[in-house]
């Protein structure tokens, strides 16, 4: 069993912290004008923190315990090809979902 | 600006932020049921949920409190897991710096990966959008999402079930997120920071704490930027 004490300490600490991580720049940069160097590594931020957040879930899926999985990959690859294609968010969610139920399905 | 269409791009944002919901919802449901079945009250988990808003260092939390760890240590490596939100704090400034203080603040506690990636990519792909307007397309991706975190806790909570494995619901964020990124991907500066990025995140999935994917957004960005100026100058040459 969990202390209770550890947990709210846990809960608050880490919700305090948490906190101060997210308004880092936003509360204390603000609206004073960041170096260019920086604004340009920043304009990299999302293609590549998020790519990175999902790229070992896709080679190494949670739900196969971590074996690569080809009705998973393919899903992926799905929706990016379609992604780049169509320039359609919602487009590539339901093309990537439709190819991993439907493989899942045949493939089991 | 009128209101009306400040009004009509937080709708904008409500639109694409609602996909999201089904990567939230399975999410916060195991959330849930991982909480109490760990002993948590169902008043504890919803205070879990509420306070600290972020599912990845949650789980962590969790499961490193379930195994008795050290106290500082649980704390220290669930908010590694978070270190990636500075990075997005950093993202966001030059959009929503200006803002005011109170509105900043409360973008912060609703700064997660899905509201993020929804607000930088519009950001990007409409740059003569005001602070307001940005603003009320943060909180319109915000508002499908998150209230939905706390629901799904609960409902997690009450119910203690499995979602059935058959659902493939571990694939949902991938997917949304793959989904979202490819659009954004409109320099050959963007690909080399992606495919950098990847790489590096691959290679370094080993590193405790999920410290390998900062040092592989870090490798990413480093790419893009030297990729951009790299390009920059052969457009001089020219």
């Amino acid at each position: 069993m969990i202390d209770t004490t550890t947990l709210w300490i846990v809960i608050v600490g880490l919700g305090v912290g948490t906190f101060l991580i997210r308004f880092s720049f936003t509360g204390l940069v603000g609206s004073r004008s960041m170096p260019n160097w920086l604004l340009r590594h920043l304009r990299y931020t999302a293609v590549a923190v998020l790519p990175a957040l999902v790229a070992p879930l896709v080679v190494w899926p949670a739900a196969t315990g971590g074996t690569p999985d080809a009705p998973r990959a393919i899903a992926a690859i799905a929706t990016i090809t379609i992604g780049i294609w169509t320039k359609n968010v919602i487009a590539a969610i339901a093309t990537g979902a439709t190819t991993l139920f439907g493989l899942l399905y045949l493939i089991g | 600006m009128s209101t009306s269409t400040t009004k009509s791009i937080f709708w904008q944002g409500f639109r694409d932020g609602a996909p999201f919901l089904l990567v939230v919802a399975p999410f916060s449901v195991l959330f849930g049921v991982l909480a109490t079945e760990a002993g948590l009250s169902v008043f504890e988990t919803m205070a879990f949920s509420i306070v600290v808003i972020a599912g990845a260092a949650q789980f962590t939390a969790l499961q490193l409190m379930v195994e008795n760890v050290p106290t500082a240590i649980v704390l220290t490596s669930a908010l590694a897991v978070n270190l990636r939100m500075a990075m997005y704090s950093a993202s966001l400034t030059p959009h929503i710096g200006s803002a005011p203080l109170w509105q900043r603040a409360i973008a912060a506690y609703f700064t997660v990966d899905q509201s993020y990636a929804c607000s930088i990519a519009r950001y990007e792909a409409e740059p003569d959008l005001t602070v307001p307007q940005k603003m009320a397309y943060f909180f319109g991706a915000v508002a499908p999402v998150c209230p939905m975190w706390y629901v799904f806790t609960l409902i997690g909570a009450l119910a203690g079930a499995q979602i059935p494995d058959e659902f493939a619901l571990d694939f949902a964020l991938p997917i949304t997120f793959l989904a979202l990124i490819t659009p954004m991907l409109r320099t050959g500066a963007h690909v080399v920071a992606a495919m950098v990025a990847i790489l590096t995140a691959l290679i370094s999935a080993g590193i405790p704490y999920n410290l390998g994917l900062i040092v592989a957004g870090l490798a990413g960005m480093i790419a893009g930027a030297q990729t951009e100026l790299w390009m920059q100058r052969k457009v001089q040459v020219q």
